[in-house]
């Protein structure tokens, strides 16, 4: 292993090209937790996300008005408003309020900037998510519903058994075009110091001076995440698609 | 994928016929989101009474978290706009710039993605779905990092300011989704249009620009002007790379000012210019998009 990490050594004595993240185990370090945590915070807000969206959708199928009107305007502030705003809102705003007294007397979060990321990330996703899920359970018959209902679902189980399945279905391709772009926007989170892929790579790069490779480098990173992500998603749609629908 | 799909997701010889409505909305609003990159962004006027409301439980916060002897927080505010409205101002030229390098540059893309001859198509199929799925913050980063201050052309040196680098920087993804809208839209024709064409003895370039082209102009006007509207508001991005534009001065002022409970108001504001410029966009994208829903 460690023969292949010196390759790195070699390749820049030779060419030139300084991958620190290879042949420095400081560096790498670095670079692989920036990576897991671009990873992690990612999948975090995609079933945060998710979960909001379904719970957004069951909550507008609700009888209450208010309930209701809640999740409309909880979609049109997320829509309508640039997710770094957002950001700040959540951080700054909110996150100044939330503070108590450490034993030295000053101020410390009650909540810390990853926990804010992806919170705010969540929401950010959630909101189109629930129109997305929305569309889709608008999609299922009253028929089908009612032909649950004669078999004795309950009205929860006729949401979880029935409901849900189809209308997930029919929402994929919409879902997916949300998650991909809630993966890039989580770059975003570099603005409140993140350590994500993007926040080490600057760490990385005003250290050891090697801004056009790590530039390379995180840019191939990205397109590699995002376009597996894209890959696996489309093979799954393709899996679960609604025979006959859609073309 | 099939030439129709944009505007006819659901084929009428569906052998689930079940479904409502609301499932062919949402494939096509899927299938175009693909194309177009973004969702498309419905403002109302009701949104700016919100922001409104917002900006006035703001300037209750600061009313009552100051002292009495300090000015309203309307008079403060109100000192700071002229500097403020520079900035927007100065965000509002870097989205023109960039839409204009951006358009121009996947236009071309978007043709080339459109070539019979498969090397072309093919590269440019991988640099346009490149700059697609790369993060606007990477991309931005990139131009700020890698363009030098400044370039000498034949012995005239040009300066590059950091603002031109940051339009540069977002000029590249709107490149991408332009490319892709040009594909999308030159797609949605039907084959039947290039085939009665085709019998009319065009050419593949007469048929592209005396038929299919200005049938797509008015399919890529709702789209490409969405685009913008989020460019717009992607332009704060910015200001996480150091050009003062409007979020950055106003981070200045504040800090200048040093008043607790400030945030909320002054960041309504902002957002406020952003939606006042927004609205009328939006609204028009809406407008132009219900006339140009034709079915070929």
């Amino acid at each position: 292993m460690d023969s292949f990490w010196d390759w790195f050594r070699w390749l820049h004595d030779a060419t030139g090209i300084n991958l620190t993240i290879f042949y420095d185990k400081f560096d790498r370090g670095r670079f692989a937790s920036g990576f897991l945590t671009t990873v992690r915070i990612s999948a975090i807000c995609i079933v945060l996300s998710v979960a909001i969206g379904i719970l957004g959708a069951w909550l507008q199928g609700s009888r209450l008005r208010i309930t209701r009107n809640v999740v409309h305007w909880y979609i049109q502030f997320f829509r309508n408003t640039p997710p770094l705003v957002q950001l700040y809102f959540f951080y700054f705003g909110i996150g100044s309020l939330l503070r108590s007294a450490d034993g030295a007397g000053s101020a410390v979060p009650l909540v810390s900037n990853v926990t804010w990321a992806i919170i705010s990330l969540s929401f950010f996703a959630g909101a189109f998510n629930v129109e997305i899920f929305r569309s889709g359970v608008e999609a299922v018959p009253k028929t089908t519903i009612e032909a649950a209902e004669s078999l004795g679902f309950s009205r929860l189980r006729t949401y979880l058994f029935i409901v849900l399945p189809l209308a997930f279905r029919i929402s994929l391709p919409a879902l997916n075009n949300n998650l991909v772009n809630l993966v890039k926007t989580t770059t975003l989170a570099y603005a409140i110091a993140v350590p994500e892929m993007l926040y080490v790579s600057s760490q990385i790069w005003s250290d050891e001076l090697n801004v056009p490779v790590m530039m390379n480098v995180l840019l191939i990173c990205y397109f590699v995440l995002v376009g597996s992500l894209v890959y696996v998603m489309h093979r799954w749609e393709r899996a679960i698609r609604v025979p006959g629908f859609g073309a | 994928m099939r030439r129709s799909q944009w505007l006819d997701p659901l084929p009428r010889g569906t052998d689930l016929p079940v479904l409502l409505p609301a499932a062919a909305g949402l494939a096509r609003s899927a299938a175009s989101e693909r194309i177009t990159g973004f969702p498309m962004l419905r403002l109302r006027a009701a949104h700016g009474v919100a922001l409104l409301v917002l900006f006035a439980v703001g300037c209750g916060i600061a009313e009552a978290q100051g002292q009495l002897s300090q000015p309203s927080i309307l008079t403060t505010i109100w000192k700071w706009t002229p500097l403020l409205l520079r900035g927007f101002l100065f965000n509002l030229a870097i989205s023109f710039l960039a839409m204009a390098l951006g358009t121009v540059a996947g236009l071309f893309l978007g043709f080339a993605q459109i070539s019979l001859f498969q090397p072309v198509k093919k590269t440019a199929w991988l640099t346009t779905h490149f700059f697609r799925n790369a993060p606007w913050l990477v991309l931005l980063f990139y131009c700020m990092f890698l363009l030098p201050f400044q370039i000498t052309v034949f012995g005239v040196t040009i300066p590059l300011p950091d603002w031109i680098k940051a339009t540069f920087g977002l000029s590249l993804p709107v490149m991408a989704n332009v490319s892709e809208i040009l594909r999308g839209a030159v797609q949605s024709i039907p084959t039947t249009q290039w085939e009665s064409a085709a019998s009319l003895a065009f050419t593949r370039r007469q048929t592209m620009w005396m038929i299919i082209l200005p049938q797509c102009i008015k399919r890529m006007l709702p789209p490409w002007m969405n685009l913008y509207a989020i460019l717009t508001m992607a332009t704060v991005l910015v200001s996480i790379v150091g050009v003062s534009e409007m979020m950055t001065l106003t981070r200045q002022a504040l800090s200048a000012e040093n008043r607790p409970g400030l945030l909320l108001a002054f960041y309504s504001y902002v957002l406020f210019w952003f939606f006042i410029y927004c609205y009328p966009i939006s609204r028009w994208t809406v407008r132009m998009e219900a006339k140009y829903a034709v079915n070929l």
